[in-house]
């Protein structure tokens, strides 16, 4: 198959005189975790934001199946399978739990104002509520169901946006520094839900600071510094890479 | 609901209230009910606009442009009065769809202005031309609400408590549309725009679409309820719908509330009561700007949540008393 399904091809993002992103290129297999990790300021985030829309590129595409993604407004990727979520908690918290994971189902059982009104709409909103449950169970998060999203502890909270984006049914999965601010026991809960999320048929893409939850889950890793392509490879090649330890750590002369 | 009265009955008692209640006033009174009536709906429908957390100057002219639309068409166009008013709101709605295009391309602060200043221009446009809009005079002997007897009852829309009745009736189907609205799915996207615009649309919502649909249906209402007030005063002009109307408009919704549909209408009746009752009787009415801006004041100062909050207390208070006795 010659057809990638997440392919990402002489990206470039220029805001004024900066280069954020420099003729990026690699492409992911459906059903991987993939990890997108370098230093601060490498052009992971931004990498992220072009891919779900959030920036139009100044060059290059985005493709997933071969359609060209890049340049859609954000809502439309999202139509088109590439759910994201945000770094820090992002939710609604001053809404439930329960309707945060309800706006998540928005794509799948588009609310028509008409029959809302005439009340033709109650198999949708059935459907709707059974989809926005089964997210919540799958994180674990039913029980607080009707709590202000707000009120919940942290790693909850990070685990509700990515419930949000699961009852999206999403084909990929961009997440945005999902282990930030977790202490390891949740790092480590947080690690288990995604291999569920995987074999459950949802594609991964990470962007990460946290190298041993990255090396521990990513099966392939794309390293950025500077806006480029560092290096790519499976977590063990990555570990051992000069180029990457070079970029992490500083050259072993800087040291000596 | 096992307990008495229950919850139809409250309703009822409510409804009968509402039915008996112009009887006990006088007829000056009667005719600022029906203000307030008309009022009520165009702050409810205000609210609705803010649901996506958009808030607007121009919703007063926004009205003002359901009034003319309705008076025009009886006039020019000879349409029977009650079905003028529902076209003059689907006029409101789709001059509104028409502003949405510039100004949604703006948020928060620079909304605010951008609608404040497509309000004055169409405010301005009605200022302008004599014909068909009558110029600063505004347009005089707009056809009133026909007579019509049902079974003993005889309406005749000259008399307040008649048209009370009328305006009671559409203020109160629009309210339990705008609820229906509000408690569906595309009520809870307009919440979720509001609270974090991104997220939703990363969950796949035309966040977009949503605060123009928001501004349609709330633009829709403003006009019925200018509709309503054209043919019962049977007058318009631009200056009705002028700044201080938005300022009122304003002032009610923030000394309400806007978290539930029954903040900004206990603003609009408590200020109501204040203004027309109050200071009427102590003859201070020049004062109503100072006493509005003070009510205004005190009220972010001491009330952030608005009136509403004091409601939503009382009611927690009456669901706890509840429990307890049945525990």
């Amino acid at each position: 198959m010659s057809e990638k399904f997440l392919e990402v091809s002489g990206l470039g993002m220029r805001f004024g005189g900066i280069t954020a992103i420099d003729n990026l290129g690699f492409s992911v297999e459906y059903g991987e975790i993939r990890g997108v990790i370098g230093p601060n300021g490498a052009g992971k985030t931004t990498t992220f934001n072009v891919i779900s829309g959030f920036y139009k590129p100044t060059a290059g595409s985005v493709r997933l199946r071969g359609e060209t993604i890049s340049g859609l407004r954000m809502y439309e990727v999202a139509r088109r399978g590439i759910v994201r979520t945000f770094q820090h908690s992002t939710l609604f918290t001053e809404m439930t739990v329960m309707e945060n994971v309800l706006v998540g189902t928005h794509m799948r059982y588009r609310p028509n104002i008409f029959s809302s009104i005439v009340g033709r709409d109650a198999e949708d909103r059935r459907r709707a509520r059974t989809r926005a449950t089964e997210s919540l169970e799958f994180f674990g998060l039913l029980e607080r169901a009707s709590d202000r999203a707000a009120d919940l502890p942290h790693g909850h909270q990070r685990a509700l946006g990515l419930a949000i984006a699961l009852a999206a049914q999403p084909e990929v999965m961009l997440l945005d520094e999902p282990f930030a601010g977790m202490n390891p026991e949740e790092t480590k809960s947080m690690m288990s839900l995604m291999f569920k999320l995987r074999d459950s048929g949802v594609t991964i893409l990470i962007v990460e600071h946290d190298m041993r939850a990255i090396m521990g889950i990513c099966d392939y890793i794309t390293v950025m510094n500077f806006g480029r392509l560092l290096a790519e490879g499976r977590p063990e090649e990555i570990r051992t890479d000069p180029a990457v330890v070079e970029a992490y750590l500083g050259s072993a002369r800087d040291v000596a | 609901m096992r307990s008495f009265p229950g919850r139809a009955g409250v309703w009822l008692g409510f409804l009968a209230l509402l039915l008996l209640l112009p009887h006990a006033l006088s007829y000056s009174q009667q005719e600022i009910l029906v203000f307030l009536t008309i009022n009520i709906l165009l702050v409810v429908s205000y609210r609705l606009l803010t649901l996506t957390g958009e808030w607007s100057l121009g919703h007063a002219v926004i009205m003002g442009v359901g009034a003319y639309a309705s008076a025009l068409y009886t006039k020019e166009l000879g349409i029977f009065v009650p079905a003028s008013m529902i076209l003059g709101a689907c006029t409101a709605a789709l001059v509104a769809l028409v502003l949405s295009y510039p100004l949604f391309r703006m948020k928060g602060f620079y909304f605010l202005i951008g609608s404040f200043a497509a309000g004055e221009i169409i405010r301005l446009l009605w200022k302008r031309f004599r014909e068909p809009f009558g110029g600063p005079k505004g347009l005089k002997r707009i056809d009133p609400m026909p007579d019509f007897d049902i079974a003993v009852w005889r309406f005749d829309f000259f008399e307040p408590v008649s048209y009370y009745y009328f305006a009671a009736a559409v203020v109160g189907f629009s309210l339990w549309l705008m609820r229906r609205i509000e408690r569906s799915p595309v009520g809870l996207t307009f919440h979720a725009v509001h609270w974090q615009d991104k997220l939703a649309e990363a969950s796949g919502v035309n966040v977009r679409a949503y605060r123009t649909l928001a501004f349609v249906i709330a633009s829709g209402f403003a006009g019925l309820s200018g509709a309503l007030l054209a043919h019962y005063i049977g007058a318009v002009n631009p200056n009705m719908f002028d700044l201080e109307l938005m300022v009122f408009i304003l002032t009610w919704t923030i000394i309400g509330g806007t978290a539930t549909i029954y903040g900004p209408v206990i603003g609009c009746i408590a200020l109501t009561i204040i203004n027309e009752i109050v200071l009427r009787e102590i003859g201070l009415e020049q004062m109503r700007p100072f006493v509005y801006g003070l009510l205004l004041i005190v009220s972010v100062l001491f009330l952030p949540k608005g009136l509403e909050s004091l409601v939503q207390k009382g009611l927690a208070r009456v669901a706890r008393a509840k429990r307890g006795e049945e525990s």
